[in-house]
């Protein structure tokens, strides 16, 4: 029988309670114990960006991060970018400009896009465009998300 | 924003799509279900010699491990287009990646656990991987000769050999004033959905129910009520829009072993791939192409000779079908005079290929407009020029018997080389290159729409079309908001569930906007048709007289809201009105590919490149791409597919290839070993561009267009690089590595 081991984290501003197993990954947790879809499953190694994840403060590979290494932590999904029912503007403007195709690489597009508005307010294409290199998306809808990322750093100086 | 035609609403199902909220296949979870792992050996080709299910059962919380044994004898084949692909491998594995076995347990882990623990004893056998090494007469066979009983090539790999053309190309060779000859060589790559393919299939009272990935949910039901020897109506297709499709996801790969299984057990099983498996279950075909081509001093094509190997894998799926869509059109967009095309589906022991995005026409298309660039430059002519001098005008034939030309492409490709400033030098050390790109749309098609007009003024649409990203589902609410006024919010497009929506042939070829389309309009207009004839009782006028459009009753005398005539209309029991179109385009008897194009997606690109002449990377300054869509009924959703489809070529022209090992094993499965364009691969300045005739069979004028962007980026980009160095490349991948190789064996200039 596997070993659980409990862990406390907040995700999404609430505090939960769980047992994880100890080879579970942060994102096996997020998905299969916690209901929350919304972080995608690709190709578990880290490279294509689909389960990014805010951690203490810092975008992580939810694949690459044991559910244990979250104890304590303070974890946002793309769950919890909208509140009460109202978008962030990030999500208005990857709506408004057409950013979300086929969208499954969308919530860790958004994840790691707010993550770079929040470290460089101002960025230029090209700090954007390497700001999400780690997220792939097959679409191939990268103008757009570029697109959406700079309406919002704009939209910030008025 | 308006919802009309034209106009660029919020797409249908965004909302979802940037919360979190929208559920894919992998996202649904049934009560009491199992979880699924396959296993497959480490081999490409083998001999089963045995199974030993035993520790595997042992492990707590699996319910059922499953071998062909435990499938009926003998193991049901499926396919699209030939029944040979076995829900489980049966004997002898085919690819490295076949299942051989599934296990189905309580959790993930114990699934896992037990998967590792089910030994196969196998007999490794020499398999063939290449198109050499399947063509040897001394080659293995891929598929048992049995399966194609009468067929005189079941003795070899090839599957099929196909021959068209036209003219009298022996005849007219000694015409030609120049012949420019070449063997263009496309890599095996594969689609790379971000959504693995997922599925999940539950008893459901007699049937069963399905959950699947899936592009063409009906066709999917049609195999499965054959494997399983179900009606139709006892099997259910929940088709959630797909995260990605590309072609990968047309036809069904493990959705009949799922059914058996949770038939077997009794409770629902799910099994949702890693993107390694899914690597090994669809790629696109490899291609060797040799084209020869006659031309006058002047540039005139007098023939083209071409004889095409496709590397298939080892179960046929749709793959061959790719092979004489994309070979029946490969002389291009050109009055071609004489004509000679061969092309051949060759089996190998690899991942089955399927369709892919341009399905079959981006390799002849590499092919041919690569040696179109060369012919350029042997004639002194430039290449735009060459191509213009050739190309045929509206209505003139490109493919004697099918669909003429059907738009203005010059004005495409004079659009594509303005943006691109063609004819102006380009900065030192930069090239610019050209292609155009042909694709004959749906051949058939089938599709049905049923649209509900209900009591309050909203409406339902019913559309069997899978909405992958293309956006489907915003074009279909877009068409019934025109015909009928609803605001964008008052309509509901219902997809993805073969129990309710009524039937649609497939999900590909750029069809739905066209055929769907046509559909939902026809049922539109169904209901448009119920709204006059309401509005003659109520009003005593003749129906000849009354005109409905844009959600206005219009009478001799005055405008009615629809609402007002429907609330009176339907009285005091309220109810709804209910409109049925149909979209057909018949097969053509003794058509060589069954019938005659809908329409042609035509496609310019032009790029100007730069090469580091030190590492062979190639930076596209500016990569321009024009597309003949007959009318953007969504201008943003045509652009997202336009810069998509070009981004994802840059793919296979740049960087993407499996390489497989002596095994048959591909050696760069997964995210880190094989790449596909990221936002750091992009063009300097990427443009797209349309051209709206209004000239096309769909809705409003409008033409298919998801795939043609795609098409000739490669040889666009080719062009540019030897423009920029004069070195000719006629293998993909440009990779840094292959170009530096060619640069280094330049010949001094």
């Amino acid at each position: 029988m596997t070993q659980l081991i409990r862990i406390e984290v907040t995700v999404n501003g609430r505090r939960r309670a769980l047992d994880v197993a100890a080879h579970h990954t942060l994102l096996d947790v997020l998905r299969d114990d916690l209901d929350l879809t919304g972080t995608k499953e690709c190709c578990l190694v880290g490279e294509c960006g689909a389960c990014t994840v805010s951690l203490d403060g810092r975008i992580v590979d939810s694949c690459l991060v044991l559910a244990v290494e979250a104890d304590g932590g303070v974890v946002t999904t793309v769950e919890g970018l909208a509140s009460i029912g109202r978008l962030s503007p990030l999500q208005q403007a990857f709506l408004d400009t057409g950013a979300a195709q086929c969208g499954f690489c969308i919530p860790g597009q958004l994840m790691a896009a707010n993550d770079l508005l929040g470290r460089n307010p101002h960025p230029t294409v090209a700090e954007v465009q390497e700001g999400l290199a780690g997220n792939l998306c097959r679409c191939a809808g990268y103008q757009q998300i570029t697109e959406a990322v700079l309406t919002v750093a704009e939209e910030a100086d008025r | 924003m308006s919802a009309r035609i034209g106009a660029s609403p919020v797409r249908v199902g965004g909302q979802a799509r940037v919360t979190g909220a929208q559920q894919y296949v992998a996202d649904i979870h049934l009560p009491d279900e199992l979880h699924a792992k396959l296993i497959t050996l480490d081999c490409a080709r083998a001999r089963i010699v045995a199974i030993d299910t035993s520790a595997a059962e042992q492990v707590p919380g699996v319910h059922l491990v499953m071998t062909a044994a435990d499938l009926p004898q003998p193991v049901p084949r499926f396919g699209p287009q030939f029944e040979d692909r076995p829900v489980l491998a049966v004997g002898e594995t085919k690819y490295h990646g076949e299942p051989v076995a599934a296990v189905a347990a309580d959790t993930k882990d114990a699934a896992e656990e037990a998967a590792r623990l089910v030994r196969v004893e196998y007999e490794e056998l020499q398999g063939v991987f290449t198109i050499a090494a399947a063509l040897d007469p001394a080659a293995p066979l891929v598929q048992d000769p049995a399966l194609r009983p009468g067929d005189p090539l079941a003795g070899t790999n090839v599957l099929r050999e196909h021959h068209f053309g036209w003219g009298d190309v022996d005849a007219v060779t000694a015409s030609a004033d120049l012949v420019v000859e070449g063997t263009y060589a496309f890599p095996m790559v594969t689609h790379f959905a971000i959504e693995p393919h997922a599925f999940i299939a539950a008893p459901d009272g007699d049937g069963i129910a399905v959950w699947s990935t899936i592009q063409h949910p009906n066709w999917l039901q049609r195999i499965l009520a054959k494997v399983l020897d179900l009606p139709l109506a006892r099997v259910r297709v929940f088709a959630p829009d797909p995260g990605g499709g590309f072609g990968g996801k047309q036809h069904p790969k493990l959705e009949p072993l799922v059914a058996f299984m949770a038939l077997r057990a009794g409770r629902p099983v799910r099994l949702v791939l890693t993107l390694e498996e899914t690597f090994q279950a669809v790629r696109r075909n490899s291609t060797e192409i040799r084209v020869r081509s006659g031309f006058r001093a002047d540039g005139t094509l007098v023939f083209r000779d071409i004889e095409s190997n496709y590397l298939l894998g080892a179960y046929a799926d749709i793959a061959d079908r790719t092979v004489t869509k994309g070979s029946y059109a490969a002389c291009g967009p050109y009055r071609v005079p004489a004509a000679r095309v061969v092309a051949r589906s060759i089996l190998s022991h690899t991942t089955p290929s399927t369709a892919f995005r341009g399905f079959g026409n981006p390799q002849p298309i590499w092919a041919v407009e690569s040696n179109m660039d060369e012919a350029a430059r042997a004639l002194g002519i430039d290449p735009l020029e060459l191509r213009l001098r050739n190309l045929a005008r509206r209505g003139e034939t490109i493919i004697p018997g099918d669909t003429p030309a059907d738009g203005e492409w010059e004005q495409t490709a004079r659009k594509a080389a303005e943006l691109i400033g063609w004819g102006t030098p380009p900065a030192p050390g930069r090239g610019r290159g050209i292609a155009f790109g042909i694709k004959s749309g749906p051949t058939t098609g089938l599709s049905y729409s049923t649209v509900r007009l209900l009591a309050d003024g909203s409406v339902l649409v019913y559309a069997g079309t899978s909405d992958m990203g293309q956006g489907a589902r915003t074009v279909f609410a877009q068409i019934a908001a025109e015909e009928l006024g609803a605001p964008l919010e008052w309509i509901s497009v219902v997809m993805g569930d073969t129990s309710v929506v009524p039937y649609d042939q497939q999900t590909s070829a750029s069809r739905s906007t066209v055929l769907m389309g046509n559909a939902v309009l026809a049922a539109c207009h169904d209901i448009q048709a119920k709204l006059r004839a309401m509005a003659a009782r109520l009003h005593g006028v003749a129906e000849a007289e009354i005109v409905v459009e844009h959600g206005v009753v219009r009478l001799p005398d005055r405008e009615l809201p629809i609402l007002d005539v429907l609330g009176p209309g339907l009285g005091r029991l309220g109810g709804e009105l209910i409109g049925n179109g149909e979209m057909r385009k018949e097969a053509e008897a003794g058509h060589p590919l069954g019938g005659s194009a809908a329409f042609y997606e035509f496609n310019c690109t032009a790029v100007e490149a730069e090469v580091d002449e030190e590492t062979g990377d190639i930076t596209l300054v500016r990569h321009v791409s024009v597309s003949d869509v007959g009318k953007a009924l969504n201008p943003t959703q045509v652009r997202s597919q336009d810069e998509g489809a070009a981004i994802q070529a840059l793919g296979h022209t740049l960087m993407e290839h499996y390489i497989y090992d002596e095994r048959g094993r591909i050696r760069n499965l997964g995210a880190i070993d094989y790449r596909i364009p990221t936002s750091m691969d992009l063009p300097l300045e990427l443009i797209s561009a349309t051209v709206e005739n209004e000239d096309g069979p769909g809705p409003y004028g409008s033409k298919g267009m998801s795939e043609g962007a795609l098409l000739c980026v490669a040889p666009a980009v080719a062009a540019a690089v030897r423009d920029a160095t004069g070195v000719v490349i006629r293998d993909l991948p440009l990779t840094p590595e292959r170009v530096w190789r060619a640069l280094q064996e330049r010949p001094t200039r």
